[in-house]
């Protein structure tokens, strides 16, 4: 008996008991379709992740006021005053002291009211200085960046993120239009392109970007409080001399030692890394139910199996008095198992795929289909249907013939 | 011109001796056969005929190598069938003996056309081989005309015959046949024991368990059998022997 005869054979008995054979998949394809929804969630949080950092710019570090050593927290920063000023900025710009740090952008960030004749939006304001665009990978749909000479004036000029500029202005381009933001009139000269982070990151295409030296006047502030520098090295290969070149410059400028700084450098690997050590305990957890569940469902089939061998004993005792050698027996008994177990596979990976296009518009989260793990789901369900298989087969190979004839 | 009058020499197929089945249910033990001693040659038409409970169905299943001897030996064709693994006995199953059985064991789920190409199916015959000759196989029993019917649309006399064409359809050497015509009507029981004949005609060695006298009549040979135990042994030409002498 050739396998392509067994496989018709197998086939037949799963579809004469239709019902019982989908409810003995159903573990089956429940572990398979969560298999590839958990992976799929996993990887499109990394993915999102991913892009989120990258679309803080390339080769960059981040220096934030206050320390984040160990486990007591953030230090400083907030109190009486930021530890990080325009001056740092400067000192970290100079090449003699930093050769691998290509720009510097300082940024102030400071919530405001902005109003556009009647409409009203409330958005967050960045001074920065006229190297922001390329440190932070930026670039303008329509318009220019603010210039030196309106940086040095503190020129009464902003930038919009789309998602602030399509509030304000609803229709037409906001280029040459005006605006208020705490009783200041400030005219747009320019619209950002969006930030390629997706949607929930709206933080970086709703903003209002103003010279430093605006934002300033506009917050009252007398000393020059930063709420990050923004460091670009000159190349991903200079990235970790950039790191130490700007801890070093500015443990002097602070007279503060290194087990004590008041501020901490972010890389973008670091950011990466934090974030997606906690995507992946929850893709573990999430993979280690889906686990279980194949397990459970592997056992389902075992115990179908072992059900379907009891019932159709006399089958198989008549298989046997025509000429069915125990391998036969056995090899047929094992593809149905087999059979049971890929049919799961794939309903499961269908409605796997099918969950992957569906979930991300109900939960806004973004979920990958990742073809090796929708293979390797198909080969987990196909080893799950022979292993646990092979013992109901072995038992039908075992009967002899005429005990199995004569049972009722 | 010389006339060479050897006559083939007649070989065994059949040896059975002393061979004894007992069945162990709980605290009593059946002897279902006490000592049977036969011998068929190739190409015999014996008829076993015997009350109900006598053992015929035990020792038919001994002869067809689905159930073996508490005691006693049993040579098929000079082997030693103790001696055969399970995939030989298998293989003499499929290509030396066809089976009609008692109660038919047809399987409900395949048309009466699959049920009569099984057999095929373990030889390795491909499907077209194997649905011409199952159909050729239904068309000797007058049944071509249901082939695409399940055994439950089917009378017990159509499932008995289906049983037998399914036992033809090897064209095996040896047709073990338990009670055949036991659901049919005389014209359909003329039938199958015309068919039998033509493959006794034929050359096959053919061995017809009955509890009839007309139809063990049709034999060469009747083994009679009583609890157990065979108490004659008649050949058509005449001769009785008392059955531990054969
Ligand atoms: N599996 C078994 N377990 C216990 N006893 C059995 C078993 N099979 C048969 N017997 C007993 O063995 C004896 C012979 O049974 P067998 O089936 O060979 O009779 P039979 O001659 O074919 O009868 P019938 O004409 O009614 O078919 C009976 O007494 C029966 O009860
Ligand atoms: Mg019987």
């Amino acid at each position: 008996m050739n396998w392509l005869e067994t496989l018709r054979t197998a086939a037949d008995a799963v579809r004469s008991h239709r019902l019982r054979s989908l409810l003995t998949m159903l573990g089956i394809v429940i572990g398979i379709s969560s298999v590839v929804l958990t992976v799929g969630l996993g990887l499109g949080a990394q993915d999102k992740v991913r892009s989120q950092i990258d679309a803080l710019g390339s080769n960059l570090l981040i220096v934030s006021p206050g320390s984040s050593t160990g486990s007591s927290g953030v230090r400083g920063g907030f109190g009486s005053a930021s530890s990080l000023t325009l001056a740092d900025a400067d000192a970290i710009a100079d090449s003699t002291v930093a050769p691998d740090v290509a720009q510097v952008a300082p940024t102030t960030s400071s919530s405001s009211a902005l109003a556009a004749g009647t409409t009203n939006w409330t958005s967050r304001i960045v001074g920065t200085t006229t190297t922001w665009p390329q440190v932070r990978a930026r670039t303008l749909t329509s318009g220019r960046f603010f210039t030196a000479a309106e940086l040095a004036t503190g020129a009464n000029v902003v930038v919009l993120g789309p998602d602030t500029a399509s509030q304000l202005f609803s229709r037409g381009n906001p280029v040459g239009q005006t605006i208020t933001a705490d009783g200041t009139t400030l005219t747009v000269i320019g619209v950002l392109a969006e930030s390629g982070a997706t949607s929930t990151t709206s933080s970086e295409d709703d903003l209002a970007v103003v010279p430093i030296t605006t934002a300033q006047r506009l917050s009252g502030a007398t000393s020059t409080a930063l709420a990050s520098l923004y460091v670009e090295a000159r190349s991903a290969g200079s990235l970790s001399a950039a790191y130490q070149e700007v801890n070093a410059a500015l443990l002097t400028a602070h007279d503060v030692t290194s087990s004590s700084p008041d501020f901490s450098i972010a890389t973008q690997d670091a950011l990466l890394s934090t974030a997606n050590s906690t995507n992946k305990t929850m893709t573990i957890l999430l993979a280690g139910i889906a686990a279980i569940s194949l397990l459970v469902g592997g056992i389902g089939v075992m115990n179908i199996m072992l059900v379907s061998v009891t019932e159709r004993v006399r089958e198989i005792g008549l298989r046997k008095a025509l000429g069915a050698t125990p391998s036969a027996i056995r090899r047929q008994f094992l593809i149905e198992a087999s059979l049971l177990g890929v049919s799961g596979g794939v309903i499961g990976a269908v409605i796997g795929v099918v969950g992957a296009v569906i979930l991300p518009s109900v939960i806004n989260q973004p979920v990958s289909i990742s073809a090796p793990a929708i293979l390797a789901a198909l080969g987990v369900a196909l080893g799950l249907g022979v292993g646990f298989g092979v013992y109901p087969a072995s038992r039908a190979a075992r009967l002899t013939p005429i005990d199995a004839l004569r049972s009722e | 011109m010389s006339t060479v009058l050897s006559a083939a020499p007649v070989r065994t197929i059949i040896d059975l001796a002393a061979v004894r089945k007992t069945y162990a249910t709980g605290a009593i033990a059946v002897e279902a056969l006490r000592g049977i001693d036969v011998r068929i040659a190739e190409g015999e038409y014996v008829a076993i005929i015997g009350p109900s409970g006598s053992g015929k169905s035990t020792l038919m299943h001994i002869l067809g190598c689905l159930d073996v001897p508490t005691e006693g030996r049993y040579e098929l064709a000079g082997r030693d069938v103790s001696d055969l693994a399970e995939a030989e006995l298998a293989h003499i199953r499929n290509r030396e003996i066809g089976f009609v059985f008692q109660q038919f064991n047809l399987l409900p789920d395949l048309t009466a056309l699959r049920n009569v190409a099984l057999p095929l199916v373990y030889a390795g015959v491909g499907t077209a081989e194997r649905e011409q000759r199952a159909l050729r196989a239904l068309d000797r029993v007058g049944l071509s005309e249901r082939a695409q019917h399940r055994p439950g649309e089917l009378s017990g006399g159509q499932q008995q015959r289906v049983a037998v064409a399914r036992a033809l359809v090897t064209e095996p050497s040896m047709i073990l046949a338990d009670e055949p015509t036991g659901n049919l009507d005389s014209v359909a029981s003329a039938d199958v024991l015309a068919l039998f004949r033509e493959l006794h005609d034929a050359g096959r060695t053919v061995v017809l368990i009955t509890h009839e006298n007309d139809i063990a009549a049709q034999a060469e040979r009747v083994i009679t059998i009583l609890d157990g135990e065979i108490r004659s042994s008649t050949s058509k030409s005449g001769d009785v022997r008392s059955g531990d002498l054969t």
